[in-house]
């Protein structure tokens, strides 16, 4: 699912706080925890339980939870877009104080909608940051096929600020995320910052033969030089912050608890099929 | 005249549906495909695999994640002298294209007096029971359905599938095709030679005398099953598929009623203002004076598709559910 693409959605989120809103892709288990969901009742949702955030009827492409600030994962490409200026709409009319970021990868910069937002957000100057999660494939189809020109200029168009930054770097994405998340915060208005990275397996569960669109060697040279999470560990180990036993027991502490989670989400029981048509009105 | 042997083979769906589209293209150049990951790719589903190698990237275009773009850029690509196939991945998307399609593709031709034509096919997806939850499990062709000057195919076999869609390519009007996800793999018999199906006609599936069962793409295999369990108790169905939902081929619809004066209609739409409900209000106006019940709807329920298997299993007809509804209209509960 998210496996490649970490250090974006914990470099993004490690800069908001809890209140702040987020609004999340098909791709979405990693920005789901980084903002703070409990593996166990995310695991549930996977599987469609009772216990999962959204009593089983979101599943994996629709998590939601508003104690986190997450105003859902979207199947729609672009789907968010609106949803995310909305909230930014809300924070500044209501001087919450919140900030909103909208998730979002390469192939929703093929929607429309997106640049009527890009014009809301920048003319009412809202709190919103568009975060771009340039993956290099829209499915299996190179960003290049569908995307003209320059990516971040698409925003500056509209005066939004655009940053670039290396999306398997942790610390990187972090930086840029809180200066723009200040920015936003103090009324300077939206900001659209475009994480490079890359999606290590198919982009869905039949999608085993992928020659076609890219190389075994493209994947294993993104794998073998550019993991964010062994990038970030050798940093550490570097600057002496960690060494390789403190390393292995946060893995290891990391095992347990998603087995635990796993486990959990298993044994739950599915929703009780009476349960169908509730929801459907506020 | 010699008789021709026909050759019949067994295919699937998927199949069915991309020989249509080569045999179109190989007939009429101005016939090109455009949408999401159509060529390399072939879609998700593999329905259009092998079609670039034979036409090349310049007649099966692979566009950005833009449906209201290129569905528009389609539009005035039929005005002006193509005739695009237009891929909508999943049918839950076409509401990112509703203007182009009610607003433009609709009326253009009514508007211009009878000048401009939009001779487009828009091929997509019905259909649910695949675990994919609300966004990606619709059936949303009766919006479509809604709309003078759109005509809407939806085929419950390999058979119907090919004939149909090839002429829906050789319509001048805005077509628009569904294909139940479901179905891709149900293999069915297909000559081998060229053969068209007129749209507008429907299809006695199988024949009976007590009670009617009408059901659309998805719904048809599901009604033919429950007239097999109805005729072990002895009661006679008569499965009809209109395949068109515009042209309806109303006639056909009404015979039948009025030879087995029972009717269940069934559509994975919602029933609710949708497709059954207008199936169903034209068996009760053509045949009104031959019904010994209420004509009966079956659908979707009338909530947003939910992820859970359980809960999605639930909002859907089964063959059992239709069996008892159809006892029980015949007295025999
Ligand atoms: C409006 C819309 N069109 C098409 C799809 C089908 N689809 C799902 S994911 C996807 C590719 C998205 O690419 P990208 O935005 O780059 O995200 P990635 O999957 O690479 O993370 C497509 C075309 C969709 N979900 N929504």
């Amino acid at each position: 699912m998210y496996i490649g693409e970490e250090a974006i959605a914990v470099g993004v989120c490690e800069a908001l706080r809890r209140e702040d809103y987020i609004t999340s892709t098909h791709r979405g288990h990693g920005h789901c925890l980084a903002k703070g969901a409990s593996p166990k009742l995310m695991f549930a949702e996977l599987l469609g339980k009772e216990a999962g955030y959204c009593r089983g009827k979101g599943g994996s492409m629709h998590i939601a939870d508003p104690a986190t600030g997450n105003l859902g994962a979207n199947a729609i490409v672009g789907g968010s877009v609106g949803i995310a200026t909305g909230a930014a709409l809300s924070a500044k009319t209501l001087k919450t104080g919140q900030v909103a970021v909208c998730f979002f990868g390469e192939g929703a910069l093929g929607q429309g909608v997106l640049y009527e937002c890009f014009n809301l957000a920048q003319l009412w100057k809202l709190p919103v940051m568009y975060v771009c999660e340039n993956n290099m494939y829209n499915e299996y189809t190179h960003f290049s096929e569908t995307t003209a020109g320059d990516i971040p200029s698409r925003a500056a168009a509209f005066g939004i600020k655009a940053d670039t930054v290396d999306g398997q770097d942790v610390r990187a994405v972090f930086a840029a995320a809180a200066t723009l998340a200040d920015r936003a915060r103090r009324g300077d208005g939206p900001a659209f910052l475009l994480c490079e990275t890359y999606r290590y397996r198919g982009h869905h569960v039949g999608d085993i033969n992928r020659e076609y669109y890219r190389s075994k060697k493209e994947e294993q040279q993104w794998l073998a030089e550019n993991d964010p999470i062994r990038n970030f560990s050798a940093w550490l180990k570097a600057q002496k912050l960690a060494d390789a036993a403190s390393l292995s027991t946060i893995d290891a502490e990391l095992k347990v608890e998603m087995d635990e989670a796993m486990k959990f989400a298993i044994a739950a029981p599915y929703p009780s099929t009476d349960q169908v048509d509730q929801d459907v009105y506020a | 005249m010699p008789e021709v042997q026909s050759q019949v083979r067994e295919i699937t769906f998927a199949e069915a549906v991309r020989e249509a589209l080569a045999e179109e293209m190989r007939r009429d150049p101005r016939v090109f495909i455009m949408g999401e990951d159509v060529a390399e790719a072939g879609t998700p589903f593999k329905v259009l695999s092998g079609l670039v190698e034979e036409f090349g990237t310049s007649r099966v275009v692979d566009t950005p994640i833009s449906e209201a773009g290129f569905t528009g850029v389609g539009v005035g690509a039929a005005m002006t002298g193509l005739r695009p196939v237009v891929d909508i991945m999943f049918g839950d998307f076409i509401t990112l294209t509703m203007d182009q399609m009610v607003n433009q593709a609709a009326k253009v031709h009514y508007m211009s007096g009878g000048k401009w034509k939009v001779p487009m096919v828009m091929r997509t997806t019905l259909g649910a029971a695949r675990r994919s939850a609300a966004q990606h499990s619709q059936s949303l062709h009766a919006w479509f359905s809604h709309v003078p000057g759109l005509k809407v195919v939806m085929p419950s076999t390999p058979y119907d599938a090919k004939g149909l869609l090839k002429t829906a390519i050789r319509d001048d009007n805005p077509v628009i095709f569904f294909e139940d996800k479901m179905s891709y793999k149900l293999k069915g018999p297909v000559p081998s030679e060229e053969y068209t199906i007129p749209l507008g006609v429907a299809d006695i599936k199988r024949e009976g005398s007590d009670i009617t069962l009408v059901g659309t793409s998805s719904m048809v295999q599901l009604a033919l099953e429950a007239a097999a369990l109805l005729e072990e108790a002895d009661v006679s169905a008569e499965v009809v598929d209109p395949r068109t939902t515009w042209p309806l081929d109303e006639h056909t619809l009404i015979e039948s009623v009025k030879k087995t004066s029972r009717a269940i209609v069934m559509d994975e739409g919602y029933g609710r203002y949708g497709v059954a409900a207008e199936l169903a209000a034209t068996i009760a106006e053509g045949a009104f004076h031959y019904l010994d019940g209420p004509v009966q709807r079956m659908g979707a329920m009338h909530v947003p598709i939910p992820f859970s298997p359980p809960l999605e299993d639930a909002t859907l007809p089964t063959a059992n559910m239709i069996f008892e509804a159809a006892m029980k209209l015949c007295g025999r509960s």
